[in-house]
């Protein structure tokens, strides 16, 4: 089957790149890809649609609007679904369902997004494998394990390789728990976008352009606050961004451990943050992005972060090559040529209508405890005067409470 | 008891009624299947190959929109029935209200190409001569597939019929097909690509047009898709009184009071109207405020307000590479910097919009869009 594959696309490179040609799809593969297609169909509440062990090539996405259904596979190294010759789709499963659970298998090598959800509640994803077996491309798929619009969510267990946006991205949901999965050479590791009520922890997140990302855009159905971020490993998160330019994460400065964007009530405890080479941890407002404009972002927005806690992190290393010609210009004005940043960088943006006695109300401070140091960029200027005065963030805010699922999933 | 047997019964019954009377063109009486899904495109009685032609059934009503979707170079035959003595509500904006019933149909198919090779089809504007008298002439178009609508007790169900080579009927094709073929324009000038007929789930993709309810309905019988003459075999008349005079709609206003899409090639008609109809039946039915495309921001529904909503100005939000490195979705007066024509011109899977239901790009439709953002103007400056 292999060898069949690469004969093909050889064909195709030496033909100029016919567009005609179908999927290098074995006769086995196209009757496999039209049972699952069925059996999705077929779906009740309550099917489970088992897939063998195997290797399969499929060249349509798949789909499913069923509620209670779960797709189980023997294992995310035994049964894989491969959509390396997709021709349409983009996702490899997309689902707009309530009470879904897949787990115990792999996709390989969407075109789009690898699983999307679309809208639905108690949604569970275990012991899923996301790869772009071509490692870190701009061509690959943007989303890796993609829930939006949802709520009661974990993922758990699994593992992502190579999104050229965020390898797990939940977007707009609301009671989420992302655990013990592994995220490696993407453009963001995990990232948290817009939701309310996220636990993420005991996680692993490597060779990413940035490990864990609790962001806010603009526009969208709701503004996202109230994520813990505890117990991960984020290490050498130092790949370069390989993003198409324009896309949320493109704005991440490769060597970022755990960035929080624009988000509220943030805790980021008790981590291993280690060699991430702009900084271990980053803060900063939706002005550093370059995506705000008046004209296209709702009035309403806010960029600021606030009530931000960060204490009780192993942190180690990093900030000693940061990217882009700002933040190294930067490092050298304040630490010097051979010098680094300290753990957290700030670019130094708070609402100047909120500060009080020039600090932000109690409630929305950055309160920083246990690091090397803290950097305020000042990019409100242009990073003119930088300031490393650690007093601003010597406060305590309460602690948010842990995520609930309920109903408890029952993997 | 064995599926055929029970299939059998339920032919049965029809067929003797047809037996008993009168008969449109020797073609049985439109059957409503209440439930299942008819393997034969023949099984509905509604559109069928006869004596060399696409014929329409007895009651069977043809209509096309102000502005279609794009298919692939696709022309279209539309089509809608109704039980007797049942009508649907007219909606200024919304999809009629239609009766349990209702079957929709619509035939994608090709004009002939002059080169003959298996999968030729020609790329033409001119539909000028596809359907005349209630005919599609099999000597001049080669049928793909046809999609029926039905709407039953507990709602709409979309069931896709892909034609045979011998272009006799259309069989089931739940889980779609991929379908090689050549465009060949006049010039000679050869593209191929893979139709890709939609399986049964796809069908929501688009006609859910609200992805709480998930509930599907057609989207082009809305009265501003609708709202233009037709060239019926008994002369032109507008649709929406059309539908009205011969009972199939009820409630509508004078159409000369009812909404109305431009004509998105129509070059006499404003730009922005045109551009604003192509949007619409091209992207509003994901890119609406309940639609699969409410997790973005952007809305491309006809009701949508020139500002941010629409792109203006406003940055991607999961768009991943689909940004082609572009910052906006649309740069009012700068085609090349917007996203909207970039994924327009894709015909990548992961960066093309809409995600589906096209292999080639619409060169006419981006050449559209590309206009209508050249003469936007202000621009789109970062504040810090």
């Amino acid at each position: 089957m292999r060898k069949l594959l690469i004969t093909c696309a050889i064909g195709v490179a030496l033909a100029g790149c016919g567009k005609h040609d179908a999927a290098p799809q074995s006769s086995g593969d196209a009757s496999f890809e039209s049972k699952l297609q069925e059996q999705l169909l077929d779906a009740k509440a309550g099917s489970v649609i088992d897939i063998p062990a195997g290797h399969y090539h499929l060249a349509r996405g798949l789909s499913l609007r069923t509620d209670g259904v779960t797709i189980r596979g023997a294992g995310m190294d035994k049964t894989v679904l491969s959509f390396k010759d997709q021709i349409s789709g983009p996702e490899g499963l997309l689902v707009n369902a309530n009470d879904f659970t897949i787990e115990n298998l792999a996709l390989e090598d969407t075109k789009g997004d690898a699983l999307k959800i679309n809208q639905g509640k108690n949604i569970t994803i275990h012991g899923v494998r996301v790869e772009w077996t071509d490692g870190p491309k701009t061509t690959n798929g943007a989303y890796g394990l993609y829930p939006v619009k949802t709520q009661n969510v974990l993922i758990e267990d699994s593992v992502v390789i190579g999104a050229s946006d965020a390898g797990i991205y939940v977007g707009q949901s609301n009671n989420i728990v992302v655990r013990r999965n592994r995220a490696e050479r993407n453009v963001a590791g995990i990232e948290i976008e817009n939701s309310v009520n996220a636990d993420v922890h005991d996680n692993a997140a490597t060779n990413n352009t940035g490990g864990i990302l609790i962001f806010n855009m603009p526009n969208l159905s709701q503004a996202g606050h109230a994520s813990r971020v505890f117990k991960n490993k984020v290490i050498a998160n130092n790949t370069g961004n390989f993003a198409a330019k324009g896309a949320a994460v493109a704005s991440v400065p490769a060597g970022s451990g755990v960035v929080v964007n624009s988000n509220d009530k943030v805790e980021i405890f008790d981590n291993d943050i280690a060699d991430n080479q702009t900084a271990n941890i980053i803060v900063s407002s939706y002005f550093s992005t370059n995506y705000y404009n008046k004209r296209g972002v709702a009035a309403d927005y806010n960029p600021y972060p606030k009530g931000i806690s960060i204490y009780g992190n192993r942190l180690k290393g990093g900030g000693d090559s940061p990217d882009g010609i700002k933040l190294k210009t930067l490092k050298t004005a304040v630490y010097g040529f051979n010098g680094h940043f300290p753990d957290v960088l700030w670019d130094g943006y708070s609402d100047p209508k909120a500060l009080v006695n020039g600090l932000p109300p109690a409630a929305d401070r950055i309160c920083i405890k246990d690091v090397s140091g803290v950097l305020n960029a000042d990019g409100p200027h242009d990073y003119k005067s930088p300031t490393t005065d650690t007093k601003p963030y010597e406060c305590t805010l309460p602690n948010l409470p842990a995520v609930v699922l309920a109903p408890e999933p029952k993997v | 008891m064995s599926p055929v047997f029970v299939r059998s019964i339920r032919f049965a019954l029809p067929l003797l009624v047809l037996l008993l009377t009168a008969c449109h063109r020797e073609m049985p009486a439109v059957n409503f299947h209440a439930d299942g899904r008819p393997p034969k495109l023949s099984d509905w009685h509604v559109v069928e190959a006869r004596d060399g032609a696409l014929q329409l059934n007895a009651d069977v009503v043809p209509y096309d929109l102000n502005t279609p979707l794009f298919t692939d170079y696709a022309h279209k035959l539309r089509t809608i029935w109704m039980p007797a003595g049942t009508s649907a509500t007219y909606n200024a904006i919304d999809t009629f209200d239609f009766p349990v019933g209702t079957i929709i149909s619509k035939t994608f198919y090709y004009p002939k190409a002059k080169t003959d090779a298996a999968g030729d089809v020609a790329r033409t504007d001119d539909y000028s001569h596809d359907f005349v008298g209630q005919n599609l002439d099999l000597s001049k178009v080669h049928l793909v597939e046809t999609r029926i609508l039905v709407r039953r007790k507990d709602g709409w169900a979309a069931l896709p019929y892909v034609w045979n080579d011998e272009q006799t009927d259309a069989t089931l094709a739940r889980t779609g097909a991929v379908l090689p073929l050549t465009l060949v324009d006049v010039a000679d000038t050869r593209e191929n690509f893979n139709y890709v007929v939609p399986d049964e789930s796809q069908c929501a993709s688009c006609h859910a047009q609200d992805w709480i309810s998930r509930k599907i309905h057609p989207i082009g019988l809305k009265a501003r898709h609708l709202n233009k003459n037709y060239a019926y075999a008994e002369g032109g008349e507008n649709q929406l009184e059309h539908l009205m005079k011969v009972g199939y709609l009820s409630g509508a206003p004078a159409s000369t009071s009812a909404p109305r899409n431009a004509n998105w090639a129509d070059p006499h008609a404003p730009l922005d109207a045109r551009a604003r109809a192509y949007l619409d039946i091209n992207c509003g039915h994901c890119h609406n405020g309940n639609g699969a495309a409410n997790t973005t921001g952007l809305t491309l529904d006809i009701g949508t307000p020139e500002d941010r909503h629409l792109g203006l100005c406003k940055p991607p939000t999961a768009a991943g590479r689909g940004t082609g490195d572009h910052f906006f979705d649309i740069v009012p007066g700068q085609p090349d910097d917007s996203i909207l024509p970039y994924r327009l011109s894709s015909k990548e899977p992961g960066v093309m919009m809409p995600e589906i239901g096209r292999s080639t790009v619409h060169r006419e439709g981006v050449a559209l869009i590309r206009a209508w953002i050249a003469a936007q103007s202000g621009d789109c400056v970062a504040i810090h």
